[in-house]
């Protein structure tokens, strides 16, 4: 299981949070004026690194904020959380 | 050597010295005209289905570390096509009619143990959602029914049918055709066979690069040097989007730890498979008296080929709340495989936006069934450059059109 540090509320077990996926992925300002490829790329593709990865946590059976952690796909070791530019709001 | 009762009594009077090994272990060649990536059970099948049915003999098969060792080795060897949408349906169909002739065809036991698969319903939307299921299979022609609680009880005494149970039973669907196979038996039958056919295939071999020109491959650098091919066919399942990007290409897939686990050898309780979408696990009996289980993928995306403790335990409650007399089996070994999931659980299988390169990928958990069919499908498109009708809908470019197989909490048990 892994120990995750929440920005706000520390440190704390896996079974608190939910994992949202690849961090820093933005919707598009106007997906109108995007191809398909474009647009299959936003919604679909993920760089799923082996590696080093930026991913999304929400903390939901705690201050129910989402943050940002860096984590190693292939040792599980977090090297560390971040706040996201929108302070964590959904 | 042909493997015949004949030969097992001569090599016996002989005190077993005179077996050949299955297959070779040749070095390199410079050129092939096909290189498939990846020596699990799919990529051997490939290898296997190009020399049989396409006449492609001159071809590699690259495994960087031994064949079968990744997630056909770590699966829990479940075989069936019960899925709901046609494409899906047909495409697994056509790997179990493969499988029903697998061990004659590569004269290879590959153990292919047709004892049934019920998927178990638990409250009513479960019992539309089968019936759903059920209908669409048999207007596709694959032998599927609905059974009731007490048919259940009465083909599988230890499983919990009361009423009073948390997640009550109330039905299932049940395919007949569908069981177990060896899956160790199955890398090892199709390595064989292929090679007898002039497939060399290179062990401890890890691909390090596609290299390109002018949009087309031209060959892969390993860790053994470097290979020319035209043609190359990656099917490396979790490792998918690695190799996806030494060639510059982007996947809609992500990879999950998926874990399984084995008990104690038991004596026999269990002469089926049972699987719950619901509660969410599915076991089965291996001949050597272990119970086989499963469930569902770790959340977060991982290479590390294990997963977390409270997934064990989810697992195990699943399990026990369907027998609860297993609540008193220890368990003997677990393990993690590395699945790569598609946005609708199904496969990609076709062409890429690079010229002779090839994707077979995306499996996720489901993988396993599929290995002949999928192979055999693998193999058409890459020898004639362009899918087979039945893996026609199986497109990378599907994520562009829209075009999705949505079985996703559709086929039988949620991914």
């Amino acid at each position: 299981m892994l120990l995750i540090e929440c920005p706000w509320c520390g440190e704390r077990a896996e079974t608190e949070f939910s994992y949202g996926g690849e961090a820093g992925i933005v919707r598009p300002a106007e997906p109108d004026a995007l191809s398909d490829a474009e647009w299959a790329d936003y919604l679909f593709n993920r760089t799923n690194p082996r590696g080093a990865h930026r991913e999304l946590w929400n903390h939901a059976q705690g201050c129910r904020r989402w943050f940002g952690v860096e984590r190693d796909t292939v040792s599980y070791k977090i090297s560390g959380s971040f706040k996201l530019p929108s302070g964590g709001e959904a | 050597m042909k493997y015949s009762a004949f030969n097992l009594v001569r090599n016996a009077l002989s005190h077993n010295r005179n077996w050949r090994p299955a297959w070779r272990s040749p070095d390199p060649k410079r050129q092939y005209d096909a290189i498939i990536v990846g020596g699990g059970g799919h990529g051997l099948a490939t290898a296997y289905y190009l020399a049989k049915e396409h006449g492609m003999r001159n071809v590699a098969v690259l495994e960087k570390g031994w064949i079968g060792g990744g997630n056909t080795g770590r699966n829990t060897t479940i075989v069936r096509s019960n899925y709901l949408w046609t494409e899906a349906s047909l495409l697994y169909e056509k790997s179990l009619k493969l499988w029903e002739g697998l061990s004659q065809e590569l004269n290879y036991n590959v153990m292919f143990s047709q004892r049934g698969v019920y998927n178990i319903g638990h409250n009513l939307q479960d019992m539309r959602d089968i019936e759903r299921r059920v209908s669409a299979n048999r207007l596709n022609g694959i032998d599927a029914e609905v059974v009731s609680a007490a048919q259940i009880k009465k083909a599988i005494p230890l499983i919990n049918t009361s009423a009073d149970a948390r997640y009550p039973i109330l039905g299932a669907s049940l395919q007949r055709r569908a069981g177990v196979a060896r899956h160790d038996a199955v890398a090892w039958g199709f390595a064989r066979a292929a090679d007898a056919l002039g497939v060399d295939i290179i062990e401890q071999c890890e691909v390090t690069g596609i290299s390109r020109d002018g949009g087309k491959v031209t060959g892969v650098e390993t860790t053994r040097g470097e290979i020319r091919s035209g043609k190359i066919g990656v099917v490396v399942a979790g490792n998918a989007s690695v190799l996806a990007a030494m060639a510059g290409l982007r996947l809609p897939v992500e990879s999950h730890p998926l874990q399984a686990f084995v008990s104690e050898p038991l004596k026999p309780v269990l002469d089926t498979v049972v699987m719950s979408g619901a509660v969410h696990g599915y076991v089965s009996q291996s001949d050597k008296g272990e119970l086989v289980i499963g469930a569902g993928i770790d959340a977060y995306t991982g290479y590390g080929q294990r997963g977390s403790f409270q997934t064990i335990e989810h697992t195990m409650e699943a399990i026990v709340e369907l027998f609860p007399v297993f609540s008193r089996v220890r368990m003997l070994r677990m393990w993690g495989g590395i699945v790569d999931v598609c946005p609708d659980a199904c496969p990609i299988i076709g062409k890429t936006t690079v010229g002779g390169l090839y994707f077979n990928c995306g499996w996720g958990t489901g993988g396993f069934k599929a290995t002949p069919g999928s192979g055999w499908v693998f193999a058409h498109t890459i020898a004639q450059d362009r899918p087979h009708e039945l893996n026609a809908p199986f497109a990378l470019d599907r994520f562009v059109s829209g075009a999705l197989i949505d079985e996703h909490g559709a086929a039988a048990v949620a991914h």
